[in-house]
């Protein structure tokens, strides 16, 4: 099972004055089960991307193949797609609209032609596993808090029993806390459920702490694709690109050239205290 | 008497059904005390729902006092005759920079708030070209507002509150929705007038990483002010900010994990710059 993008190009406004050529030429290769980063500065083409992997958007040129068939085929069930492929947009507590949660997170299912009784419980279970405690389940979304908000909008595309999970900025605009609780029930869902999970980022330090494979995106091309050290690596290319590496990595690099034999490739701050303990206990010795 | 003085301010959010009978009542000021002085860079971290926004909306009555008092410019704000000479005094920066763009041309949403005030004409552009200049976005006048990036429309944005010059500027989350260019391009730009201009800058942020540069820095939680301090002084009680659902810059967080594991780095750890000056000279 897998996700396979071929030499994808998608322009916006075609032959108008407006015209953008946003995805150029993107491969990929989107394996089962990975959880994959994907950042870029604003423009870069990010969002065009994800919309293709659920057939929000059709490529101007160039084929997206889920499971092996190509979804931009005329009998290919798009609809089908769209439940296999959940996307969970930016704000996306903006669109709450039931007057309860829980009526909100069955709207999925029942879309999806579920009966009533299957719909309340995939939004059962959905809702568990976003961790809202139930006393909110049958309040009005608008009398959550901003993170609870969050967790009731991605709850309602859990309902819908995704295989593939895609979250664009699911932390902006959240306290601290609030970011750690949002990326840690979805590192809970990637590694308890297999889920394959990709998420949009602009904070390099979470990248860095929760995925397994990052894409950089520049210009509507793939600029970079690794693992985060391996990406990180590049840090004076990514800031030429408007983005940067994760303040440890640059602190390692900082401590190298005064004479401290630190990890270059740290990205995580446990990385960088492990490298920095081992460096200072090898002069001991 | 400094620039802004609030004292046992109080902020209630009433809830009311339809026959006006009061369903429930959130208290999101609960007697906070403010002292800013001119010229100062004072930043306000809390959690989502702490009441760093209310707070924020009272300092140019947005929003009236509730309770206690609250005087800005040597104005106080519950008299309803200072209202235009305060929101002239104070100017606010939000979140979405899309909220707060009018106009089709750059220039021209700079000069809105001046002209909406009666600024002759001349005048008027004198200070466009003036904040403009001041934000770094001069060469981008004659543009379109929406073929810029985030943290240029916020760089107008600010350039837009400019103009109207105020004594104190107030930002509310300005760098939430922006990639980390467009924060540092905001930050940089927040920074370069306080430091050059003078202007007093209140600065709210989810990011710790913005306030290392700050004067002062007020912790909220629950309507309260919980801390205030200098940033090395709040950033050195790591366990405190957490239970206040915050966190502390990443580095100063390694140069703790590092002190709790043997190594005699001094508390408080802002900078990249520190920490490696600590380490180099232990090593």
């Amino acid at each position: 099972m897998s996700i396979i993008l071929d030499k994808v190009n998608y322009v916006y406004s075609e032959k108008t004055a407006y015209e953008i050529h946003a995805l150029k030429d993107v491969s990929l290769k989107i394996s089962d089960g990975e959880f994959i980063g994907i950042i870029g500065h604003t423009g870069s083409g990010k969002s065009t991307l994800i919309q293709h992997l659920n057939g929000l958007v059709r490529a101007s040129s160039g084929g997206i193949y889920y499971n092996g068939e190509d979804i931009g085929d005329d009998d290919f069930n798009r609809k089908e797609l769209r439940s296999k492929v959940g996307l969970v947009f930016q704000y996306p507590e903006h669109q709450l609209f039931e007057t309860t949660v829980f009526a909100d997170v069955c709207f999925g299912p029942k879309n999806q032609g579920h009966s009533r009784k299957q719909s309340e419980l995939k939004a059962f279970t959905a809702l568990r596993s976003v961790g809202l405690p139930e006393d909110y389940w049958y309040r009005s979304p608008f009398e959550l808090s901003g993170g609870q908000k969050r967790r009731a909008a991605i709850a309602g595309v859990l309902a819908m029993e995704p295989e593939v999970l895609i979250l664009d900025e699911p932390t902006a605009g959240l306290d601290p806390k609030g970011r750690d609780e949002i990326l840690g029930l979805v590192a809970g869902l990637h590694k308890e459920r297999r889920m394959t999970v990709i998420l949009v980022s602009h904070s390099m330090e979470d990248v860095a702490k929760y995925v397994g494979r990052l894409i950089v995106m520049n210009r509507g091309s793939v600029m970079y694709d690794g693992t985060p050290a391996e990406v990180f690596a590049h840090y004076q290319e990514l800031e030429a690109v408007g983005l940067a590496a994760p303040q440890v990595t640059y602190l390692m690099h900082e401590l190298r050239g005064r004479g401290i034999p630190a990890n270059g490739t740290a990205t995580t701050l446990e990385e960088a205290k492990q490298s920095i303990l081992q460096a200072f206990s090898e002069k001991c010795r | 008497m400094n620039f802004i003085e609030a004292r046992k301010l109080v902020h209630e959010y009433i809830r009311r059904d339809e026959e006006d009978n009061v369903e429930s009542i959130l208290t999101a000021l609960d007697g906070v005390d403010l002292d800013v002085k001119q010229g100062e860079f004072v930043a306000v971290l809390g959690h989502n729902g702490s009441g760093k926004s209310t707070l924020a909306k009272h300092l140019n009555v947005l929003l009236a006092p509730g309770g206690g008092t609250l005087w800005v410019d040597g104005k106080d704000a519950e008299d309803a005759d200072n209202l235009w000479a305060i929101r002239q005094s104070t100017g606010m920066v939000f979140q979405n920079p899309d909220n707060q763009i009018i106009a089709s041309v750059v220039e021209e949403d700079v000069g809105f708030g001046p002209e909406n005030i009666g600024v002759p004409t001349a005048e008027i552009l004198k200070r466009v070209e003036k904040s403009l200049k001041s934000v770094g976005m001069i060469q981008y006048r004659e543009h379109s507002p929406n073929r810029l990036s985030g943290g240029q429309k916020q760089r107008v944005a600010i350039a837009g509150v400019m103009a109207m010059e105020p004594k104190c500027i107030v930002l509310d989350e300005p760098t939430a929705m922006l990639d980390p260019n467009g924060r540092r391009e905001v930050l940089e730009a927040v920074e370069q007038l306080n430091r050059e201009k003078g202007m007093t800058v209140i600065l709210i942020t989810h990011y710790m990483e913005e306030v290392t540069g700050a004067d002062r820095v007020y912790v909220m939680d629950n309507g309260k002010v919980v801390m205030q301090g200098t940033p090395r002084a709040i950033f050195s009680q790591v366990d405190t900010l957490k239970s206040y659902r915050l966190d502390v810059p990443q580095i100063t967080l390694l140069a703790y994990e590092l002190r709790k594991a043997g190594l005699a780095i001094p508390e408080g750890i802002l900078t990249r710059q520190e920490l490696v000056e600590a380490l180099c000279r232990l090593y």
